[in-house]
Parts: C-alpha cells; structure tokens; sequence
C-alpha cells in the first residue's frame, strides 16, 4: 500500500508558561503511517497531544524531531494536500455560509461566479441548500459542521485530517454525522487521520485504531485493523458482535493509559 | 415596552427639563445672568437657522469633526493592524504609545496652532490625535483576540499572508473598531470645538467663546445645545452603518437599536 502520510520519530516540546520550569514533551518519538485511501482512527485519553499530532501532519505545527512525509514529499510549512476539520468552531463568524464554502476557492484565485456554483453544489450534497444566506451564528452545531465539511471537501484535499470534530453536537447528530461522513468519504476515498477521545466512534468509523499512551510524551502503544464491512451505520453497527469483541480488545490496551492520564490530572 | 412609548417618553424628560431650567430662572431661584432662559435660547437657535447665520460656523466644525475621525479612524486602523501584527514593533513603541496616549492632548493644541495656523488643519489635527488612540487600541486588541482556530482554518484553506489580513484579520477588526467608533466620533468633536475654541475666526466653538466674551450665556447655551444634537446625529449615523456592516454578528440588531 502506498503511503499518505508518514510520521517518523516525531517529538514534540512545548515551552512551559511562565519561564521557569521544565518543557512539556506532548509527544515522543511518534511513528505513524496512513496508506492512500485508509481512513484512521487516533484514541487515547484527554491530554494525550491528538491534536498536536494533527497539527504537526497539517503543518501547522512543525515538530521538536521527526519528520513528516506526505505522498512520499518532506513537509514543508502547511500541508497543502489536507483538509482540516477543527473541533471548535473554525468558521469566519463574517461570512455567510455560502461565502464560507467558497472561501478556499477565493483564495485559490477561482473566479467568484464559479466558485459560487461549486459551493452551492456543496451545501446541496451536505443538505443545506436552504440555508447559504445564513450565517454561522444562526446554524445549529450540526449545521455548522456541514459547512465545515463543505468547505474543507471542496477543495478535493488528497487528505482530511479531522480533531474530535463531532464531540460538540448531541449522540443523535453525531451518528448522523458520522454516516455522512462515511457516505461522502466512500465516493472517493480520501485519507482520514480522525482524532477522538470516543472508543466506540473510531471503531465504527474507521480501517484501522492507533491508541496512544498517555501524557506527556505520549506515543502510540497499539495498532488494532478493524474488520468490520462497509457500508456501515454508525449506530447499528455498535450491535454486532463483531464490534463489541473489537471494543473489548482494544479497551483492556486503552484502559490502563485512561487510568493513568486520571491520576495524573488529579495530582 | 414599545418604542413609541419609549420616544414619547424620551421627548418628555428633555421637555421637563426645559420647563423646570424655565421655572427656576423666572422664579429667580437661578440668576437669568449666569443660567440664561431657555425660551431666549431656542429663539437664538430659531434666528441661527432662520437667517442662515449658522451655516457657515456649523459647517466649518462639522467638517472638522468628519476630517478627524475619517483621518484619525483610518491611522489607527492601520497602525494598530501594523503593531498586532509586528511582535517587533509592538515591542518597540510599546512605551512610546502609553507616554503619547496618557499625555493630555488637549494642550497640545495651542502647539497645532502655531504649527498650521488659525484654519481648520489644527482642530483637525488634534481630533485626530484624540481619534486615533481609541480606535488604535480596540483594533490592536481586536487583532490580537482573533479565533486561533478561525486563524488556523484560514491558513488550512489555502489563504496567503495578505489574504488573512484582508479576510481574517481585517473583518474581525472591524466588529472591535465599530465598538470603538461612537467614543471616537464624540472625540472628533470635542477636538474641533475645542480648538475652535482656543483660536479661530470661524466654526461654532469660535462663536461660543465671542458670546462668552460679552457675558451673552444665552448664545453660550444655544450652541452648545447645537453641538450636542450634531453629536446625537453623527452618532446615530455610526449605529447605522454598524448595523449595516455588523449584520453577521450574534445579537447586534438588538444591541444597536
């Protein structure tokens, strides 16, 4: 299988606030792979640097040590084969929703009546249509993260690199979600880096779970591929057998560094 | 409640006030030398636009005002952009910004004049530095409070260094500049009267300070009544664009009405 990303080695130290004290190692010698077209699931305990992770294949971070490989490319500055989905809000509060999808295409030099075409084919495919007009402070949680979805996936990215983009919106909205996501990610197959802190999220997701250990200098203790068929429900597909095995496997690897990622926060 | 009830209400508190300025002065509990009389004072303002008198005074100071704060609104625009985005420069002028901005301007004045004369270029001048500081600060600050994550996606979505500060940086500025805008405008003002007032041949400030010379508090009252309802204007003027320019934002119709 060839590579999209390749993470080597990847350590990452933050400066501690205040001047005095140690640096804060988030992550330690990270070694990732996501093949083309594997959608990936990251779980580990809070406070375990997902995110940094992310940031670092995004390019927005750059590493302490390590490097980064995209398509078999060193990495340099941001990572223009990715899409980001943020898990807070990342959208410009002064745009419309319309204007927030075609924003990539505007600063990519496409012209605004194409570019006006494409986005509302966009918001059609994640059912907003209705609701181009509006802007992100009158959408739902669920809504904006469509135009979120929309705005990342019309640039086509090679890649899509997504931070717990669910865990704001209720369990309904959230299945909901994750179908659609499922649904447009099979059309084309796209690389997925999914970040979360939900177990059972990344396994009816996903092609494959990395667990990280917990922080700092955390780094990844397990690999589990996941079995299970596709198409899948997100919401039925927790019923199966099949699933609930998987869940206990990889919950007896995730347990101990959620156990230990509590103590260290009540020290 | 609703807002007819509340203008009508409105109009009647500034109609009592007048009625009992009215009947303190007849009564004598308030000298008419020192108070004035508001009917005397209305009927200034009456003959003011009647004869047309005003025209010219009052179009002097108002476009000094508009000057200053179209001038001092876009400097500190733009310096505070340059600052929040220029870790060196900030640093740099940091203590230069507060000695300048905790210095009272005001007396600055009389040094403006010297410097460009008796016209309107030195009431403008010091609205400006009046105007500036405000809206330097709130855009600094603005800046400075962007969205991380906004930020982030932008940058994600492809957008080059000018393409944040046209599409990110500058619009969120915005909201922090409007906020900023109806202290401005008030600045603007006070730095025309205010410099009328200490040299001029002409605005409404330099007709105060002749009625002042000959004791007339009636005149005195009558333009600063004219001042104040110019204020009250360009203020409004300020809500409306904001209303027009802000539309994005959570619970701005409400606030602004």
């Amino acid at each position: 299988m060839k590579l999209a990303l390749e993470l080597t080695g990847v350590t990452c130290t933050f400066a501690a606030r205040g001047g005095d004290g140690a640096a804060y190692t988030a992550l330690s010698g990270v070694d990732l792979r996501v093949g083309e077209g594997e959608f990936v699931a990251v779980v580990g305990p809070t406070g375990c640097g997902k995110s940094t992770l992310l940031n670092v294949a995004a390019g927005l971070l750059k590493p302490a040590a390590g490097t980064v490989t995209v398509f078999g490319e060193s990495l340099a500055g941001i990572n223009r084969r990715s899409g980001y989905l943020f898990q807070t809000d990342a959208l410009m509060p002064w745009r419309s929703a319309l204007e927030n999808v075609t924003a990539g295409l505007q600063f990519r030099g496409v012209g605004a009546q194409d570019a006006r075409d494409q986005a509302n084919d966009w918001l059609k495919r994640v059912g907003l249509e209705a609701h181009g007009h509006k802007y992100p402070h009158e959408l739902s949680g669920g809504m904006k993260k469509r135009v979120a979805l929309a705005q990342t996936l019309i640039l086509d990215p090679k890649m899509l690199l997504m931070d717990e983009p669910f865990s704001a919106l209720d369990v309904q909205t959230r299945s909901l979600m994750g179908n659609e996501l499922l649904a447009l990610w099979s059309q084309d197959r796209k690389s997925v880096v999914f970040v979360t802190h939900d177990l059972e999220e990344a396994i009816a997701l996903s092609d494959r779970v990395v667990v990280m250990s917990a922080g700092p200098a955390s780094r990844p203790i397990g690999k589990f591929p996941i079995d299970l068929p596709r198409p899948r429900d997100v919401a039925e597909i927790r019923l199966t057998p099949h699933f609930v095995e998987l869940h206990t496997l990889i919950w007896s690897a995730l347990r101990d560094e959620v156990q230990k990622a509590h103590a260290h926060a009540m020290e | 409640m609703n807002r007819g009830v509340l203008a009508l209400m409105q109009a009647g508190l500034l109609l009592t006030l007048f009625a009992l300025w009215h009947l303190l002065v007849k009564t004598e509990v308030l000298p008419a030398f020192f108070f004035g009389e508001p009917l005397i004072v209305l009927q200034r303002i009456w003959n003011w636009f009647a004869t047309g008198k005003i025209l010219p005074h009052l179009g002097i100071t108002l476009l000094e005002t508009v000057l200053a704060f179209a001038i001092g609104t876009t400097l500190g625009l733009v310096f505070g952009l340059w600052l929040a985005l220029s870790d060196l420069a900030a640093k740099l002028l940091d203590p230069y910004i507060t000695a300048v901005n905790s210095m009272p301007r005001v007396i600055l004045a009389p040094i403006f004049a010297v410097w460009l004369g008796l016209g309107i270029w030195s009431k403008v001048l010091l609205g400006v530095t009046l105007v500036f500081f405000i809206v330097f600060f709130s855009v600094y600050h603005g800046v400075r409070e962007v969205s991380p994550t906004v930020l982030a996606n932008a940058r994600m979505l492809g957008a080059s260094g000018r393409q944040l500060l046209r599409h990110v940086y500058l619009p969120s500025a915005t909201a922090w500049v409007f906020s900023s805008l109806h202290a401005a405008v008030g600045m603007a003002f006070v730095g025309a009267v205010v410099g009328e007032y200490l040299g001029s041949a002409k605005g409404v400030g330099y007709l105060i300070l002749q009625a002042e010379g000959v004791f007339d508090i009636n005149t005195v009252f009558a333009g600063v009544l004219v001042l104040t309802a110019c204020a009250l204007v360009l203020d409004r003027i300020v809500t409306l664009a904001e209303r027009r320019l802000l539309r994005w934002r959570p619970g701005n119709v409400s606030a602004a009405s």
